[in-house]
């Protein structure tokens, strides 16, 4: 089977699965047309002439479907729930059959009503016969507590592989628990409902040939995907020639293989380490200077600012790497904000350069495949040596919780496999 | 760990004395707190060997379980300690004050609370798990209890439960409670020993302060706080006693073992009260007061429920409890976080630090500023704010300032060291803003974009609608003879 093929199969088993359950569960990988699938299972079920509730996490997430549906959909009724303080973007206010309101009876009665979790679980009294949970993995479950009561029968979708809920207090008192607050929706859905049927999407349509693998190995080691397009469908190319700097040859690498590892001298320092935090922001300032131009299945682009991002763990170091003079566009955020967002060419702060100690935090299997996992064409990490050291000095320590289900992947196997790929695509800079 | 804290500790190393990382204190020190340094029997989870509690520093009540192996002396145990404890409780639940409220009848609330004082984070546990074992036991059907140890074990429940919630101080743990105002040149963990805490706090007249954690290591001069005890002291004392009651449980054999507890006990007795003292020379924050009140709300409501009848507290959180309490425990760590940072500039300076907030001197104020037109006029006073930290903050983000409540500001501008700000909220509802609103150029102002605004969370389902996602409605709990009859470690 095409790869085509292998995905259109899939949907049509989810759509076919869909009347026949109380709940449907996707596991989509990153770029495996999550979004795609979720527009398409609403025109199905807006065929039916049933209303159709739309969760979703955040404004923005709220605000893609939104303009998505509006665009597959141009006949269908659309509302969108706001809270208080929303202004509501241009892009949402260009479709004539989006309505936008704070309460549900001045949105008239759209056949599709999309809202933010938080959002719906001020909406009582009425129930919807189908809802569809986006970022259903993203969505902590006390949250769906909240709004379950809402719909009889749900289609949830979402990346397994991304970073989990968390919470600002210790959630240990109810670890164990099938309904544990803390757990994402998922988990405890299917914990109290194992019969659901769960689908995976098979085919990352982001992900280049050069990267599904590796992802699809280290962060899905049971339920891998593979790449939509061969590695004769993408390159990247640069219309300026380099100099051979370090900087030059770790773009010029990453051009090549998909990949670069950007490594500066093993050493202890501060989380805004000066000297990474330089190179990111020299790499993106240098990869625009180089006029690269992206060829894909999709035709060939220039690779502009907005098409590029650089990704950190922490805020203060998205803070650092904007002080240190990137353009403007070029987005610089934290892995959680990353989520479920694409570029051309992402340069990631490996969450573990330069840290004397690997916390758990740090070594959440979902924050570096977020990072890792948003590009079409090149990922290049920035890293201190020696993080493979540091991974056997700290092997993961938390304790065993009972009752609670094994989760796959291990961050710290994740992350060795992550580096051992990178090691093959090794720059350092000369000095 | 913050910087600021890092470098307190580093300078503690240097000068072998704890040093101070806030101005105030941040929580609650009752003019009359209940003690209790609970020990347990090694290897089990919650068999108590004795306990020393009271309210006044000279006469500690100490009470012994001969043989902590036997169930119905630990159970008289507990009884012995609910004459101690539910006195103490109950004194407090006599006098109310009415509060008033904007939305709905105003209630009684009770002027004090009771205040419980452990050790260590391990007795609150300890704590929680002695209620656990006593709350569901009955004072008939099978191995009846006195009555007292069932109210007993949901009161040690409720303080348990009550000391997760961030900023609580219904029951502390001393080296927490130390530890949030001083940091030591020792680890976290060498932190959790009193003894040594203390010792980096307040040595003895002519002692650093490392040198006199380094005596306290030894258990024969500062035995353990407990609840866990000395190896040695079980093996060579303990021991011996609790076989010498067993073989003949004589007055004099009760005796020997109560000595012997004593000698343990009694040393953390006294660093406890020490504690106290050191934490009340401390001047208390300003919000301190804001929160012993909604821990005397919390407080009276727990009494409430008891002489209503309620029954005890489940065993696990049903999912709505969960998700209760989950939504509870984060509104009280951010508001908690808010105002220690408005209490305390050094706090705050954590704050300044990561770019969330900034102090700086006022250059530059248009006080009668407006915006819009006609009726839509409204009064929007700009300062600048001259500052050298490195603010992280974004045009348009919304900043509170300490120095004055109810005030509010957005950031305009920023440039080189100047951040304008546009003052959004509390200046009076004149033309003109009330005196003293806007700061004035030379004062020294503190902004930051942490806010103590509170956003409720939307209903949660009740347990009996619990949806099917979480399983459905849980089973209704009926007492019932099984209770007794749960295995026990």
């Amino acid at each position: 089977m095409t790869p085509q093929q292998e995905a259109a199969a899939v949907v049509s088993a989810v759509l076919a699965d869909l009347p026949r359950n109380r709940g449907v569960v996707v596991d989509s990988p990153p770029g495996a047309g999550k979004s795609t699938l979720v527009v398409k299972a609403a025109g199905h079920i807006a065929e039916t002439g049933e209303p159709l509730m739309i969760v979703a996490q955040t404004n923005e997430q709220v605000d893609d479907l939104v303009e998505r549906l509006a665009l597959e959909h141009p006949d269908l009724p659309i509302g969108r729930l706001s809270a208080g303080g929303y202004i509501t973007p241009g892009r949402i206010l260009a479709h004539s059959n989006v309505s936008v309101a704070g309460k549900l009876p001045d949105l008239g009665d759209p056949a599709v009503v999309v809202a933010t979790a938080d959002k719906w679980a001020w909406i009582g009294d009425r129930t919807w016969p189908w809802a569809i949970v986006d970022e259903a993995y993203q969505m902590r479950s006390d949250k769906l507590l909240r709004i379950a009561s809402l719909f009889e029968r749900s289609l949830f979708v979402g990346d397994p592989g991304q970073l989990d809920p968390f919470s600002i207090v210790d959630g240990d008192r109810w670890a164990g628990l099938s309904w544990d607050p803390v757990q994402s929706a998922v988990s405890v859905l299917l914990r109290h409902n194992p019969d659901l049927p769960v689908h995976r999407l098979p085919v990352s349509w982001r992900l280049p040939a050069s990267a599904a693998p590796v992802v699809s190995e280290a962060f899905y080691p049971f339920t891998g995907f593979r790449a939509g397009t061969s590695h004769a469908d993408r390159s990247l190319e640069f219309t300026v020639n380099g100099m051979r700097t370090s900087y030059d040859r770790a773009l010029e690498e990453a051009a090549t293989s998909g990949w670069a590892l950007y490594e500066l001298p093993s050493r202890h320092t501060v989380r805004t380490d000066a000297e990474a935090v330089q190179a990111a922001a020299v790499l993106a300032v240098r990869l625009l200077q180089r006029g690269p131009v992206a060829h894909s299945e999709r035709g060939s682009h220039p690779v502009t600012a907005a098409r590029i991002a650089i990704g950190a763990a922490h805020r203060d170091q998205v803070a650092a790497i904007r002080a240190a003079g990137v353009p403007e566009e070029i987005t610089v955020d934290t892995a959680n904000r990353l989520q479920g967002r694409e570029y051309d060419v992402t340069i990631v702060l490996h969450p573990l350069s330069g840290r004397r100690d690997a916390t758990a935090f740090h070594l959440e299997s979902g924050r570096l495949c977020v990072l890792t996992s948003r590009h079409r064409h090149a990922c290049i990490v920035v890293a201190r040596a020696g993080i493979p050291e540091l991974l056997d000095a700290h092997p993961s320590a938390e304790p065993v919780q009972l009752g609670v289900p094994v989760k796959f992947p291990d961050g710290w196997e994740a992350n060795q496999a992550v580096l051992a790929h990178l090691s093959k695509h090794r720059v350092t800079p000369v000095g | 760990m913050s910087a600021l804290t890092a470098l307190a500790q580093l300078r503690a190393v240097r000068d072998g004395s704890a040093q101070r990382i806030t101005t105030v204190r941040h929580c609650h020190i009752a003019p009359r707190p209940l003690v209790f340094i609970p020990l347990k029997l090694a290897g089990e989870a919650a068999a108590p060997l004795g306990a020393m509690v009271g309210t006044d520093p000279h006469y500690p009540r100490l009470l012994v379980v001969p043989q902590p192996r036997n169930r119905d002396l630990r159970f008289a145990f507990a009884a012995d300690l609910a004459e101690v404890f539910l006195p103490y409780i109950e004194g407090f639940e006599k006098t109310t004050e009415t509060v008033e409220r904007k939305t709905g009848d105003p209630y009684e609330r009770c002027l004090d609370a009771p205040q419980i004082l452990v050790p260590n984070r391990s007795a609150v546990s300890f704590t929680g798990m002695l209620g656990r074992s006593t709350r569901f036991r009955r004072a008939d059907g099978p191995y009846p209890v006195h009555p007292s140890v069932p109210l007993l074990g949901r009161w040690l429940t409720y303080f348990a439960d009550r000391s997760q919630q961030p900023g609580s101080s219904l029951l502390l743990a001393a080296t927490e409670a130390l530890g949030l105002h001083w940091a030591t040149g020792q680890s976290g963990l060498e932190d959790a020993n009193l003894a040594a805490l203390l010792g980096w706090i307040a040595p003895p007249a002519g002692m650093s302060g490392r040198r006199a954690a380094e005596e306290a290591e030894d258990p024969l001069l500062w035995p353990p706080a407990g609840p866990a005890t000395d190896p040695g002291f079980d093996n060579e004392v303990l021991g011996p006693a609790v076989r010498a009651y067993e073989e003949a449980p004589t007055e004099r054999a009760v005796e020997r073992v109560t000595q012997a507890l004593r000698t343990q006990l009694e040393p953390t007795w006294k660093l406890m009260w020490r504690a106290v003292e050191e934490l009340r020379a401390l001047p208390e924050g300003a919000r301190v007061k804001d929160r012993w009140e909604i821990d005397r709300g919390s407080f009276t409501r727990f009494v409430e429920r008891i002489t209503e009848g309620g029954p005890p507290q489940a065993r696990r959180d049903g999912a709505v409890g969960a998700a209760a309490r989950l939504a509870g425990l984060e509104r009280a760590r951010a508001s908690y976080d808010v105002q220690r940072a408005h209490d305390d500039p050094l706090v705050m300076a954590e704050y300044r630090l990561t770019g969330e907030a900034f102090a700086g001197t006022v250059t530059a104020a248009d006080p009668e500023h407006t915006e819009g037109e006609g009726r839509s006029r409204k009064l929007r006073p700009l300062i600048t704010v001259e500052t050298d930290d490195p603010v992280r903050l974004a045009l348009g983000t919304t900043v509170g300032s300490p120095d004055r409540r109810g005030h509010a500001a957005e950031i305009v501008e920023i440039a080189d060291g100047e951040i304008t700000l546009k003052i959004t909220k509390g200046m009076g509802r004149g033309k003109t803003p009330a005196p003293g609103a806007v700061p004035e150029p030379g004062e020294r102002v503190t902004y930051t974009s942490l806010t103590d605004d509170f956003q409720s969370s939307a209903s949660l389902p009740d347990p009996e609608q619990t949806p099917w996602t979480h399983g459905g409605p849980p089973e209704e709990y009926v007492p019932s003879d099984d209770d007794a009859q749960e295995e026990w470690s």
